[in-house]
Order: C-alpha cells, then sequence, then structure tokens
C-alpha cells in the first residue's frame, strides 16, 4: 500500500482568543483526498473557528492565536503568507455573497483580478465557461454574464460563489454552513453538486446539518468544546459512534 | 502594490489630518502672540477697547467674545421651540412616514442654504418688520442676528435630536402605553429622561455651529464694537469682526485679530468637543 | 380615575399633537421664504448676459441708475472663479478623503486612528473664517499675494473632513462577509479595498463628495482673505479671483451694484439646493 501525503492535515492545532481560553484544543487529523469531510458539533464548539484556521482567516483580527501545525501537501501554512494559502485554499461563506458591484462574469474572475493575475480574453471565457458549468450554473446565465449576480436566487448566488472559488483551482475547498441560509430544494442542488465536485477538489465541510453530513460526507469529524472527540467514516460514526459525546450529540440529547 | 506599501500609504495620507491641525495652532498662536505679548494675555481678553489712533492703539477682545456668546445662546433659546418639536414628529409622531421623510428634506435644505444668503434675507427682509414691528429701532443687532441663527441650527438640533428620540426602546413606551399613559405623557415621562441627554448634546454642537457662524452675523449684527448691554443693541461677534478688519489690517490690528480668531478656535474645539462626548456617552446608553 | 381627569389628560395630549404639527409646519416657512424671495427678486435678472459678462464697474453702474437702465454686466468672474477653485479643491481633497477615509474604517481599534478621527471632527468644525486666517498665513503671506490657490486650499481644507467621514461610514456599513470574501480569495488588503469594498461604497461615497462640494461653494469668508475677488473673468491661479458668495458680498456693500445681488443669490441657491436634493435622492436610489 502506497503512502500518500494527506492533502490536509492538523498537528495539535489549537485556535486561542485570548490566553486564557482556547477554543480550539489540539485537533490532530489527517483528511483524505478528493473527499467531503464534514465537521459537525453544538454551537460553540470550535466547528467554524478550525475551518477559518486553515485559510488564516484569522489574521485579519488581533489577539487570535494558533498553535500547532496545520499541513497542505505537507508544508505548514501557518508558517507561509496567507495570500499564497488562500490561492489554494478556496472558502465558501454562510451567507452567499456575490460582490455587488461586479457583473457575473468578473465574479467568476475576481479570484485572478484580486491576485493580479492578467489573463487574455480567451483565457477568461474559457474560466468562465468551465467554472459555470462545474457548478450546473452556466446554462442558467450564460446569456446574462453581463448582469450583476444580485438578481440570482441564494441558491445561484451561492453556486456563483462556489464557481468563484473554484475558478482559482484550489486544493481543498473550505465551506462554512454554506446551505444554513437557503431553503431545502436549493439545498438539495448544492448537495448534488458537492457530491461531483469531490472528484476535482477535497472538500471540508462545516455543518450543522446531520443529515447533510450523513448524505454527503465520507468522513466525519465530531467536536465539542474545542476538542476533535471523534473522526472517522460517517457511516460508522452514526451507526456505532464510539464516544458517548458523540453518540449524545447525534441521538439529539446534547444541542 | 502590496500591503506593506498600502499601509504606509494610508498611514502617509491619514497623517496629514495632525500636520494640518498641528499647522492650525501653530500659526494662529505665533502670529497672535504679538498681540498677547503687548497687552498681556488676560488683559486683551477682558478690555474693551478698540481703537487704532496710531501711536496708541488699544484692541481687547471682551466685546466680541460677549457678542459671540450671546448670539449663540440666544440663538439656541430661540431654536429649540422649533426643532424640538420637529424632533419629535419625526422621531416619534409620525416616524417612518412620508410626511417625516419630507420634513427632514425640509430641514435638511435649510443646513444647506449658504450664510451669506441667511444674511441678506435677514437684512432685506426680517429687518424691516423688525422695524416696522418696533421690536428692534434700528433693525440690525443682537436680536436680529440671533433670529436668523436661530433658523440655520434648527436643522443640526432637530436632526441630532430626532436620532436619539428613535432610539428610544419600544418596549419602554409600550410598557408606559399599556399602563393607560396618553402620547403626551409616554413622551413626557419615558421619552425625555431617556433620550434627553442625547437631546441635549445635539443642542451643545448646535452651538459650537453657531459660535462660528460668520456672514450672517456680520451683516445683521450692527457691526459696533461695544459689550451688547442689551438684546435690541449692535455689536459684534469675534467672527464678524474678522470678517470685517482683516483685510486691511496690519501688525499689531492683525495680530489682535488673529488673537481673537485663536480664542474663536480654542471656545469651538473645548464645545464640540464637549457635545461630542456627551453623544458618545448618550450611544453607549 | 374620574372621568374628569382622563378628559384632562386627553385633551393636553390632543393640544400637544397639535401644537407640535404646528411648529415642525412653520420651519418650513423660513425655507420658502427665503426661496420665495429670492427667486422673485432676482428672476427677472438671469439671462445669457448675466451668465457670460463680468461685472460692471461701479461708474458704469452709476451712469446706467441714473439713465433709468437696468445695469449692465453679470457674475461670469464669480462663475469660473468658483469653478476653478472648486475645481482644484476636489482633485486634492477626494483622493486625500477617500484614502483617509479608508485608513479610520481599516484600523477602527488602533490609537492613532482615534487620534486621527478626533482631529477630522475638530476640522469639520473649525469656524470657515478661522480656515481662511489659516490658508492667509500658510498660502498668502509666502505667495505675496492673494490667489486662485489660496482659495482653492481654503476650500480644499473644508472639504476632507466631510469627505473623510463619509468614506468611513460607507466603508463600516459594508458587510463583513465582502471583505472576507475577496480576502479568501487571495487578494491583497489593496486590492480588496480597490476592487470589493470601494466599489461597493462608491454611493456613499459620491454622495459624501457631493455634499461636501455644496457645502463650500456658498463660502464666503474664507475666500475674502484668499482669493480675494476681481471684477475680470481671470484663469490664472496666481492671482486674485473672483467667486460667486464673493460677488454677493461685493453687491451687498455697493451701493451701485444692489440690483445684482438677486440674480447672483438665485444662482447660487439653486445651484446648492439642486445639489443637495440630488445628494438626498442618490443616497436613496443607491441604499435599496
Amino acid at each position: 500500500m502506497e503512502s500518500v501525503i494527506p492533502i490536509l492535515e492538523f498537528k495539535k492545532t489549537c485556535v486561542s482568543y485570548t490566553k486564557q481560553t482556547m477554543a480550539v484544543k489540539y485537533v490532530s487529523a489527517a483528511i483524505e483526498r478528493n473527499t467531503i469531510t464534514a465537521i459537525m458539533g453544538p454551537s460553540g464548539c470550535g466547528k467554524s473557528t478550525l475551518l477559518r484556521a486553515v485559510n488564516l482567516m484569522h489574521n485579519l483580527y488581533q489577539n487570535i492565536r494558533v498553535d500547532g501545525e496545520i499541513l497542505l501537501n505537507g508544508e505548514n501554512i501557518l508558517l507561509m503568507e496567507p495570500i499564497e494559502v488562500r490561492r489554494r485554499v478556496g472558502m465558501v461563506f454562510q451567507r452567499p455573497a456575490p460582490f455587488p458591484t461586479m457583473s457575473i462574469y468578473d465574479n467568476v474572475l475576481s479570484g485572478f483580478s484580486l491576485n493580479g493575475i492578467k489573463l487574455s480574453k480567451a483565457e477568461k471565457d474559457t474560466t468562465v465557461e468551465r467554472c459555470l458549468k462545474s457548478v450546473a450554473l452556466w446554462d442558467e446565465v450564460k446569456d446574462v454574464l453581463n448582469k450583476k449576480g444580485t438578481f440570482l436566487s441564494g441558491g445561484q448566488q451561492q453556486r456563483l460563489c462556489i464557481a468563484r472559488a473554484l475558478a482559482m483551482k484550489p486544493d481543498v475547498l473550505l465551506m462554512d454552513e454554506p446551505t444554513s441560509a437557503l431553503d431545502p430544494i436549493a439545498t438539495k442542488h448544492i448537495e448534488e453538486l458537492l457530491l461531483e465536485l469531490q472528484k476535482e477538489v477535497t472538500i471540508l465541510i462545516v455543518t450543522h446539518n446531520m443529515g447533510q453530513a450523513r448524505r454527503i460526507s465520507s468522513k466525519s469529524m465530531f467536536m465539542y468544546l474545542g476538542e476533535l472527540v471523534e473522526y472517522g467514516d460517517t457511516e460508522t460514526m452514526f451507526t456505532n459512534p464510539i464516544d458517548e459525546r458523540t453518540k449524545a450529540y447525534l441521538t439529539g440529547k446534547m444541542g | 502594490m502590496n500591503d506593506k506599501l498600502y499601509r504606509i500609504i494610508l498611514f502617509v495620507v491619514a497623517l496629514i489630518m495632525p500636520i494640518v491641525c498641528g499647522g492650525v495652532v501653530y500659526a494662529l498662536v505665533t502670529d497672535a502672540y504679538d498681540a498677547f505679548e503687548h497687552f498681556g494675555f488676560l488683559n486683551f481678553l477682558t478690555s474693551s477697547q478698540w481703537s487704532y489712533t496710531a501711536g496708541n492703539e488699544q484692541y481687547g477682545a471682551l466685546p466680541f467674545i460677549t457678542g459671540t456668546l450671546m448670539t449663540a445662546l440666544l440663538a439656541l433659546v430661540f431654536c429649540i421651540p422649533f426643532s424640538l418639536p420637529v424632533a419629535l414628529f419625526v422621531g416619534e409622531y409620525f416616524k417612518g412616514t412620508k410626511v417625516a421623510s419630507v420634513l427632514s428634506t425640509v430641514t435638511d435644505l435649510l443646513a444647506g442654504i449658504p450664510s451669506i444668503i441667511y444674511g441678506l434675507w435677514g437684512f432685506y427682509t426680517l429687518r424691516p418688520i423688525l422695524m416696522a414691528l418696533n421690536i428692534s429701532p434700528q433693525g440690525s443687532g443682537v436680536l436680529t442676528a440671533s433670529l436668523v441663527l436661530a433658523i440655520m441650527i434648527i436643522p443640526y438640533v432637530a436632526s441630532l435630536s430626532a436620532e436619539f428620540i428613535k432610539m428610544v426602546p419600544n418596549d419602554l413606551k409600550e410598557g408606559a402605553y399599556s399602563l393607560g399613559a396618553t402620547r403626551a405623557e409616554v413622551i413626557r415621562k419615558i421619552i425625555f429622561p431617556v433620550a434627553g441627554s442625547g437631546m441635549f448634546s445635539s443642542y451643545v454642537l448646535a452651538i459650537g455651529r453657531a459660535l462660528g457662524e460668520t456672514m450672517t452675523v456680520t451683516m445683521l449684527i450692527g457691526n459696533t464694537n461695544n459689550i451688547p448691554n442689551s438684546i435690541q443693541s449692535t455689536g459684534n461677534s469675534m467672527a464678524s469682526i474678522i470678517a470685517n478688519q482683516f483685510g486691511e489690517a496690519d501688525d499689531l490690528r492683525l495680530s489682535s485679530l488673529i488673537a481673537i480668531g485663536l480664542v474663536l478656535f480654542l471656545i469651538t474645539a473645548l464645545i464640540n468637543m464637549i457635545g461630542k462626548m456627551m453623544i458618545k456617552r448618550a450611544r453607549i446608553v | 380615575m374620574n372621568r374628569l381627569k382622563i378628559k384632562h389628560r386627553l385633551a393636553k395630549d390632543k393640544l400637544m399633537l397639535w401644537g407640535i404639527c404646528l411648529l415642525a409646519a412653520l420651519t418650513a416657512v423660513p425655507l420658502l421664504a427665503i426661496l420665495g424671495e429670492v427667486l422673485l427678486r432676482g428672476y427677472h435678472q438671469l439671462s445669457w448676459a448675466f451668465f457670460t459678462e463680468p461685472t460692471p464697474t461701479a461708474y458704469k453702474a452709476m451712469k446706467a441708475i441714473e439713465a433709468g437702465e437696468p445695469i449692465p454686466g453679470g457674475i461670469a468672474n464669480g462663475i469660473v472663479g468658483t469653478m476653478i477653485m472648486l475645481g482644484m479643491a476636489v482633485i486634492v481633497a477626494v483622493p486625500l478623503g477617500i484614502l483617509c477615509g479608508a485608513f479610520l474604517a481599516e484600523n477602527s481599534k488602533n490609537r492613532f486612528a482615534q487620534f486621527v478621527s478626533y482631529l477630522t471632527d475638530l476640522l469639520q468644525g473649525t469656524p470657515s473664517v478661522i480656515i481662511g486666517i489659516i490658508t492667509y498665513i500658510w498660502v498668502v503671506v509666502p505667495m505675496k499675494g492673494y490667489s486662485a490657490i489660496a482659495g482653492s486650499v481654503a476650500l480644499c481644507i473644508m472639504m476632507v473632513p466631510l469627505i473623510v467621514r463619509s468614506t468611513e461610514e460607507t466603508l463600516k456599513i459594508l458587510p463583513a462577509s465582502l471583505k472576507e470574501a475577496g480576502l479568501a480569495l487571495g487578494g491583497n488588503k489593496a486590492r480588496v479595498m480597490m476592487q470589493v469594498q470601494l466599489p461597493a461604497a462608491f454611493g456613499g461615497i459620491f454622495t459624501g463628495i457631493l455634499l461636501a462640494v455644496s457645502r463650500v461653494i456658498g463660502e464666503t469668508a474664507p475666500l475674502m482673505f484668499t482669493a480675494l475677488g476681481c471684477s475680470l473673468i481671470r484663469f490664472s491661479v496666481d492671482k486674485p479671483i473672483s467667486a460667486v458668495p464673493l460677488l454677493i458680498w461685493e453687491f451687498f456693500n455697493d451701493p451701485n451694484l444692489q440690483e445684482l445681488i438677486w440674480g447672483a443669490s438665485l444662482f447660487l441657491l439653486l445651484f446648492v439646493l439642486a445639489l443637495n436634493l440630488t445628494a438626498k435622492y442618490l443616497a436613496k436610489k443607491w441604499n435599496q
């Protein structure tokens, strides 16, 4: 059996807001390539905090410290320039946030312009088509690419944001409760999309929707009070959780 | 353009504020120095002389300080009976309606009218009325200037007070209504106490605005260099004496005018600072 | 609770309502009065000649009055002067104001930024006549003369704090997700500001600029000791120059030119009100 470097690995990762309190405590886990891994847990367990550490979003705010290591393809991102990391790791947020002053076309390409990468018209057209097709949005918007994205429905806007993140061909796609602001049908479409996308990119998704985790993820992490309590196959975890706390959460006894 | 350069550029641009403000104070102080040295600091502030007979020039700031304070305070007194109703109209009675936004627009437009036009209107329309009604025999004076000044500061008091009135939490008002209070009573017993300090801060800021008003006062106050002894008398404010005499002044008179400018600057800065601090406190509550 | 007392209270309540409505309505009166008066007195003066000819000399005006004719000339020198000084002031004030506003929005917790914020308020509250004195000391004295440059420096100093505030406030209202989305794509702070934040804040910034312009265009006092005024239409920036409010002040003080006051005032008033209403309209439209 070959040993492959996991695409993303947490090694005793800790995140703290103040000297006394740690929001994430000594998380160690290796994420497999081309999978969807769900991070679950009750509110305040640190799942979003952990996710946002992967693309160094905490750098925006003072007083947040990250200790330990987070390895992307073997390199510790905590020692890298945030801009470099963010080119290789994409993020989709809870609220769809297409840039309101840009057209759909420009929104998809915004990663390039923000990174100062110039593309030829042909390259731009190809990229836009590729990305919008990969999120199943191309047919719906191909005639209105020049319009601003704000008239799209919530689900379509979120798909646009996913397309925008995918345009940079990231290794890992971080998703922070991407469907919690969407209606059930839009949610279903996005879940189907993610199942397809995992062939191209590794997905790490924070979700408070257990059904969603079960539907789409192959591996799951359960966090509680900042600790990684359990990490393993989704199905196994749901049917036969090892830890008492995992069991309590999955059966609804814990909020 | 990388992050470091970006931060440096923003920082350097922000530096213009301290540089300009520091420069303002420095320029005022250095050029006012002569006058203060010649007459003595306290003496200058309390003297009412203003004569430019060569060889024995005497200048003092008292008449103008008094004139400024009188007109500003009177203006506030005259404006409250109108701006308070507007604030209640917009912030409570008709909150959120079209009428309220029309009234808001009207008051905002009042704030946009250039002061020289206020001065013209005051001079050509208000003055004759005041003279005809015998309220002010010669037309110009502290009273006239204060009346027009009052109109000019209505927008500032009204819009800021309205904001604080709007901020009064609904639960408090509903609690009072549910006990059977009338609207007037809710306003008196709930809104005024809660929004009161915010409203008061709007008065302070309005005074700050009125202190610096130049053209209107210059055209209406009568331009005499005495301490006004009644609201009908004429006088001068710090801003108006500067506007009137700066162009032809030199040496000691110029320095005295700049000294008056320094006093005006400091008083205005102080009042504005107090007002802003009060707003901050009122907002936190 | 007896019925009389209740009736009493209800009556007071009604009285207060009517009182409030009356007094509030009365505040519209000055606006209409001023607008009406300036309109009535100045309307007949507006003509093509009024806008294209410079002001007449006192002598010419005196002759015309004696002959019973309308005073020749107009306010072209003032209009040109105002436009030139405004133009120069805007070119400097807008970039400085926007960048400073961006600084304040990005660094709100920083001590230095709070100090700068306080100074911005200080400068904004400074009486315009003081700005005039300062510009006299800094520009007129070294240049050994009055000039359009001095005038525009004064106007610029007055505009900057207003633009800083409106930029800062608009940027602060933007949802954080916008900036984060931009950063998450790998943009550095400069690019996210230029490509995402500032465009999104454009509406608020633009209306802030409009309001700043409308505020300084009617200012007289600071121009009195910097631009001084001039009776010719002039395009050179290092010499004294006229401005519309300065002209109004000259007309006010000259018994022969009184007639021209109202045409000039009408022009100024309409311009300012138009700017204000446009700013309000745009603010409402872009906030949808």
